[in-house]
């Protein structure tokens, strides 16, 4: 349970970092809390020649609401995101992801930048990423770029980033007008991964019709997943009308590739997943609907 | 691979240390300072047993390497009590409400509600049970655990004096 040797570098910029990761190559990687890196180090599941720090790198944490957006920076704790107002009004979504991401301890160190590059499928955050179009912004020796959320999940553990860019900072649009959202997820206890979960945010208009839509899975596939068949379905119908078992059995049926181990074969987690999305829908609905 | 110097304060005390990039803080802080209170379950951040106080916040000490805490402001279990040996008042709680058998994970629960409470003086038994979600027992069945926080709960005064760096 002793990571292998490594060599320790603690870059005070972000063209620091990456320039670092550029020379580096493939055995390098950045850590920031560290909270799912380590592990992995421990069981000797990834070992790598070096670690690039960023602890001291300015510019890269903090919270800021922009015009029909929230910035986060991607070095931003969970546990700051957790007690952040702006981030429970802006985007309820996130604040009510947060607390279901491992435990306290963990969400004092774990980070939002960390969540997302790391990329488990079974991970609250990118859910929610995918599920209202957030943006993520990274920066390389060649420059800084945007990625969308649904372009950044390429497999297990698996990103759009390159060896040598760096995940600086996440731009998730904000939602007005009346709107709901929810998280649902199961797992078999307080903390850990979930087996199936679903993150949903909805809009509807005046008319109580379903004018917008986002429906991020997790658990249920090699990335979180957009539940785009679910979505188109429900988009102009009165929220009312629709039935939330419904939504759960559409998302399910395109499902390909279900992860299937010990915790759960791929139907039970279908199963699951189609009771988890009803739930959260059911929960979105009722808030937009009141608001 | 070369070793790094850190500088740490460690309940209280400055501790200046070289050491290799990969050794994590809970090694540090047994080996290196010889404070074995912080105690080692499973080293991949699951037990919560290595549970320590980084610049006032809980966190698992084999999660963090030695060298990320350079700078920083330890508490260890040690480091609770007051200075006369005198048991805080969620110390207190865990020995009259039998929080503890074997005593092994005992420190990171001690060191983890200690914190949780600083943080929620007035805690629900749901937001309880939620804050001690993180850290494993073997032996209580985690009832004169939840007993004891409650207990040290209503002692609000005293528990902020030991929550502090």
């Amino acid at each position: 349970m002793k990571p292998a040797a490594f060599d320790y570098h603690v870059p005070s910029t972000a063209a620091e970092a990456v320039s670092l990761l550029a020379e580096l190559g493939e055995d390098a990687k950045a850590i920031a809390g560290g909270q799912s890196l380590v592990p992995m180090l421990a069981l000797r599941l990834a070992v790598l020649e070096h670690l690039v720090d960023l602890r001291r790198v300015e510019g890269m944490r903090g919270i800021e609401r922009r015009d029909g957006s929230l910035w986060i920076g991607a070095g931003t704790t969970q546990a700051a995101i957790e007690r952040d107002a702006e981030v429970a009004s802006a985007v309820p979504l996130l604040a009510r992801a947060t607390p279901l991401i491992g435990h306290f301890q963990i969400r004092n160190r774990g980070t939002i930048g960390g969540s997302l590059a790391h990329a488990d499928s079974a991970a609250e955050y990118p859910a929610v990423a995918v599920a209202l179009d957030a943006r993520l912004e990274v920066l390389s020796p060649r420059g800084a770029r945007t990625v969308p959320a649904g372009e950044f999940f390429h497999g297990i553990y698996s990103t759009a980033l390159e060896a040598d860019e760096l995940l600086t900072g996440i731009d998730i649009p904000v939602w007005d007008g009346r709107c709901g959202f929810a998280i649902e997820e199961f797992a078999r206890r307080a903390g850990d991964f979930a087996i199936a979960g679903a993150a949903v945010a909805v809009q509807v208009d005046g008319d109580g019709k379903v004018s917008r839509c986002g429906i991020g899975l997790l658990g249920l596939g090699s990335t979180p997943l957009r539940a785009v068949k679910a979505e188109a379905a429900v988009l102009g119908s009165p929220a009312a009308d629709v039935a939330p078992a419904d939504v759960g059995d559409t998302a399910m049926a395109t499902l390909e590739s279900v992860p299937s181990d010990l915790h759960a074969s791929a139907d039970y987690r279908k199963h699951v997943g189609a009771v988890i999305v009803a739930r959260s829908w059911q929960r979105a609905v009722r808030e937009a609907t009141d608001a | 691979m070369p070793e790094v110097q850190i500088r740490v304060m460690v309940n209280g005390r400055p501790r200046t240390a070289t050491v290799p990039p990969r050794l994590t803080l809970a090694d540090f802080l047994r080996e290196h300072c010889r404070l074995t209170g912080t105690h080692l379950g499973c080293e991949h951040g699951v037990c919560g047993a290595c549970s320590v106080l980084l610049d006032g916040e809980a966190v698992r000490a084999c999660l963090v390497f030695a060298v990320q805490a350079d700078g920083a402001e330890i508490t260890t279990v040690e480091g609770i009590a007051a200075a006369d040996g005198e048991l805080s008042p969620v110390q207190a709680a865990f020995r009259e409400h039998h929080g503890l058998q074997c005593g092994f994970c005992t420190p990171g629960f001690v060191v983890s509600v200690t914190a949780f409470l600083r943080d929620n003086p007035d805690p629900t038994d749901e937001q309880i049970r939620d804050g001690l979600s993180g850290n494993l027992c073997r032996c209580t069945g985690y009832q004169g655990i939840i007993e004891a926080v409650r207990a040290a709960a209503e002692r609000p005064a005293e528990h902020t004096r030991t929550a502090g760096t």
